[in-house]
Parts: structure tokens; C-alpha cells; sequence
């Protein structure tokens, strides 16, 4: 196949699940602006306030949270990046041999020296 | 121009009748969930609306529709609402790439299209993963819009389990792919064909059977299921992270739960339990119906693993916090690691012929 004719049928490929995004974000937004039209609105001062087991709420939600979650959303990126390197190298295995094994050992006993690095730093810790 | 319009009115079709069984799907899974734990529990489940309560979906649709929708006053409105949509869009697009039934392309007013799957690219599986991860802003978005301590806490136990549990998912699936070599789903499913040894769970060289393990696991805890729904955990965060939604919206982040479980049952059919491929070669039915064999075989192995998530409902306690997150990064991660080391080292060693 030429140039053009590879890049109509990437097109034509994903046509379809463009369509179907587009159908599913007005299926969301359609059924919210007609259940807005149909539904009562009294509005309270009460009923509007935050929940909180019935007393008053006090400060802003927004507070600063743990560290904790901080520090495990950087460990998944980055080990989500190298999870990604992984799934070129699955599908064409077959093809690439010895040597594409070989490489991929060495990648993945680099991806455990981080991760054993991060197991004994205490980074895995919750409390 | 004729022809893209054929295209869209075919793909318009497909993608009502595929969104159509899903949201009745749902609809009628809450049903059976409320059923299945009743009778776990020696009740009746239900029984009201209709002949054995089996229009109580729909009466609970009706109820959530024209209920009145409290956007909290000190919610930030924009998000409050866009979060409950980047829930439930992310979990009924990923459809797009599933394969329901055998490949096959059929001619209809001249146009050719494949009946069981929306649309074959060649990278599914991988689309699945990046649009299931946009559902985590849905519930990070809505935690903190709804400006709530309660829904604040939900929200971020919730990313944070989502994302430990994504890369589990992630490391779960390479296996499948270097014996498949593919990430679309159709081409996996077809490699499968000719009897369950076949399957994925049990194929030559290594078994899949540890990251079906750690997929199925993983799954109920990316889907915020018993026993790993801290996100809303009833008796410490009221509802975690939709404790201020009501009505509409809140029937959406529900939708969005439901179908982002039909989803990764269909993922785990496909990837590890051959798909629609029946367990014995061959088909029972004659050749011009044997699509009808591969849909029912689909859809038993879909609902095997929903009756799964209400099974686990009934019989397991809520794990704590941190017991959740040294299990997914601890024991689950080195399971997955190692099932790609052995399954890449088998395959070396023993191609397919």
C-alpha cells in the first residue's frame, strides 16, 4: 500500500471510535440538561451545606493531604513508563530473537533494582 | 462522500445496539447483584416492582432521573458536573475495540462491515488501558469539586488504589501479548481458537494462570468492588467520593461503576478465556450459524465473572488501607514481574510451530 492509502485506512479504522466518542460524551451531557429540566429545584441553606453527620461543617474541604499519595503517584509513573517499554517488545518477540530477550532482561533487572531500591528506602510503606 | 456517509450511519448502528445492551445490562446487573446477595443471605432480594422485582431497575432510573440534583454550595460547579461524564464516558468507549462474537465481514447495501467488534485497531488493548485510566480524574475530579472532607479522602484513596492497581493490570497482560504477539483484541482472541488448552489460562509454553490471578484481582480493585471499595467505604466515609452527588449525576458514576465491570469482564473472557472461542474445537451448529455459538460463549464467560464480583460481595470483609497497598505493590507486582520473566524465557525456548 502507498502513503495515502495507509493513512485512509488508519482513518477509516478509527473513525468508528471517534463516532463512538462523540456519541457517548452527548449520550452524558443530553441525559444531564433534560433530567435538569424535568427535576424540582428547592434550594436550602441546609440541604446545600456539606455533609457532615449532621453537624455543622467547619473549614474548607481542600486541606493539604499525606505526602503518601504523592510519593505512590510518582512510583506508578514511572513505573508505568517502563511497563510501556514492555508492550512494543511482547508483540513483536517473535520476530527479534536471542538478542531481543537478552535486552530485555537487562531492562527488566534494571526495573527491579528501582523497585528493590524503593522497597527498602520504605518508599512501599504505607503507615 | 457516499461512502463516509454509509460508514457513519453503519458505525452510528453498531455503536447504539453495543451501547444499548450495555446500559440494559447494567440496568438489570444492580438488579441481580440486589438479587444474588439476598439469596447469598437466605432473603428474597427485591420483590416489589413487577413479577419478582424485575422492574425495579427501571423504577430506580425513573426515581434518579426526575430527582432533584444538589450541587453543594461550596462546590465548584463546572467540575461537579464534568466529573460524573469523565466517569461514565471512559467506561462505555472502551467497548469500542471488544470482540463480542467471531470475525467475519458481512456485505449489507453493498457496504462491508464486521458485525462483532465496532471497530479492529490494532492497538485495543492498549486503548482500553489509556481510556479506563481517564476514569480516575472522573473520581479525583468529583472528590474534590464536591468540596466535602468526606468526598475529599474518597477521592484520593481512590487514585491512589486505581493507579497501584493499573500498573498490576498493565504487567498482567504482557504475558498474553508475547504469546499472542498482538495488541488487538480480535487477533488475540482468534489465536486462542480450537479448544480450551488453547486459552491463554492454559496455553503452551507457560500458563497465563498467575496473571489471570493478578488481572481478575487487580480488576475488582480498579472497578472499586468489594473487597477493595475504600474509595466508599460506607462506615468510615459516608460514600467516599459521590457522598454530595444526588440524582442524575449520581446515577452516572453507578452506571460508570457497572459498566466499567461488564468491561473488564469482557477483557479478562477475551485475554485469558478465549473469547468467544468455545472450549471444545470446532462448532456444534451448523457453519452459517456458528456466530450464534461464539456470542453465547462470549456472554457466559462475561457473566461468569459478574456472578464473581457479587460472589466476592457476599463473602469478603474490607481490607484496610494499608493491608490494600502493600498487596498491590508487595505481593501482586513481583507476580506479574515474574510471570513475564518465565513466560518470555518459555517462549524463547518453545515458539509457536
Amino acid at each position: 500500500m502507498t502513503g495515502t492509502e495507509l493513512l485512509l485506512d488508519y482513518l477509516s479504522r478509527y473513525f468508528p471510535v471517534f463516532v463512538f466518542v462523540v456519541i457517548a460524551l452527548l449520550f452524558g451531557v443530553v441525559t444531564l440538561v433534560i433530567s435538569h429540566f424535568v427535576q424540582p429545584k428547592y434550594p436550602e441553606a441546609e440541604k446545600l451545606s456539606a455533609y457532615e453527620c449532621g453537624s455543622e461543617p467547619f473549614s474548607d474541604a481542600r486541606m493539604p493531604f499525606p505526602v503518601r499519595y504523592y510519593i505512590f503517584a510518582m512510583l506508578f509513573v514511572i513505573f508505568d513508563i517502563e511497563v510501556i517499554f514492555l508492550y512494543p517488545w511482547a508483540v513483536v518477540f517473535g520476530k527479534i530473537g536471542f538478542i531481543g530477550l537478552v535486552e530485555m532482561l537487562v531492562f527488566i533487572a534494571l526495573f527491579l533494582v528501582a523497585y528493590v531500591y524503593a522497597w527498602r528506602k520504605g518508599a512501599l510503606e504505607w503507615d | 462522500m457516499a461512502e463516509v456517509g454509509l460508514k457513519l450511519a453503519f458505525s452510528v448502528a453498531q455503536i447504539a445496539v453495543v451501547m444499548g445492551i450495555v446500559l440494559l445490562t447494567v440496568m438489570f446487573l444492580t438488579l441481580a447483584e440486589r438479587k444474588v446477595l439476598g439469596w447469598m443471605q437466605d432473603r428474597m432480594g427485591p420483590m416489589e416492582v413487577g413479577p419478582y422485582g424485575v422492574l425495579q431497575p427501571i423504577a430506580d432510573g425513573l426515581k434518579l432521573f426526575f430527582k432533584e440534583d444538589i450541587v453543594p454550595a461550596g462546590a465548584n460547579k463546572f467540575l461537579f458536573t464534568l466529573a460524573p461524564i469523565l466517569a461514565l464516558v471512559p467506561a462505555l468507549i472502551g467497548f469500542a475495540v471488544v470482540p463480542f462474537g467471531p470475525n467475519r465481514t458481512v456485505e449489507l447495501f453493498g457496504y462491508q462491515f464486521q458485525p462483532f467488534v465496532i471497530s479492529d485497531i490494532n492497538i485495543g488493548i492498549l486503548y482500553i488501558l489509556a481510556f479506563t485510566s481517564i476514569g480516575a480524574y472522573g473520581i479525583i475530579l468529583g472528590g474534590w469539586a464536591s468540596n466535602s472532607k468526606y468526598s475529599l479522602l474518597g477521592g484520593l484513596r481512590s487514585a491512589a488504589q486505581v493507579i497501584s492497581y493499573e500498573l498490576n493490570v498493565g504487567l498482567a497482560i504482557v504475558g498474553v501479548l508475547l504469546l499472542a504477539g498482538s495488541l488487538s483484541l480480535v487477533k488475540i482472541t482468534e489465536a486462542q481458537a480450537g479448544g480450551f488448552w488453547h486459552w491463554y489460562i492454559f496455553a503452551f509454553p507457560f500458563p497465563q494462570v498467575f496473571a489471570f490471578v493478578v488481572y481478575v484481582i487487580s480488576a475488582v480493585a480498579e472497578t472499586n468492588r468489594v473487597p477493595f471499595d475504600l474509595p466508599e467505604a460506607e462506615s468510615e466515609l459516608v460514600a467516599g467520593f459521590f457522598t454530595e452527588y444526588s440524582g442524575m449525576r449520581f446515577a452516572f458514576f453507578f452506571l460508570a461503576e457497572y459498566a466499567n465491570m461488564i468491561l473488564v469482564s469482557c477483557i479478562a473472557a477475551a485475554l485469558f478465556l478465549g473469547g468467544w472461542n468455545a472450549p471444545y474445537p470446532g462448532t456444534l451448529l451448523p457453519e452459517n450459524l456458528a456466530w450464534v455459538e461464539g456470542v453465547v460463549w462470549f456472554a457466559v464467560k462475561v457473566y461468569f465473572f459478574l456472578f464473581l464480583f457479587f460472589w466476592l460481595r457476599a463473602t469478603l470483609p474490607r481490607l484496610r488501607y494499608d493491608q490494600l497497598m502493600r498487596f498491590g505493590w508487595k505481593v501482586m507486582l513481583p507476580i506479574a514481574l515474574g510471570n513475564i520473566l518465565v513466560t518470555a524465557i518459555a517462549a524463547y525456548f518453545f515458539p509457536k510451530g
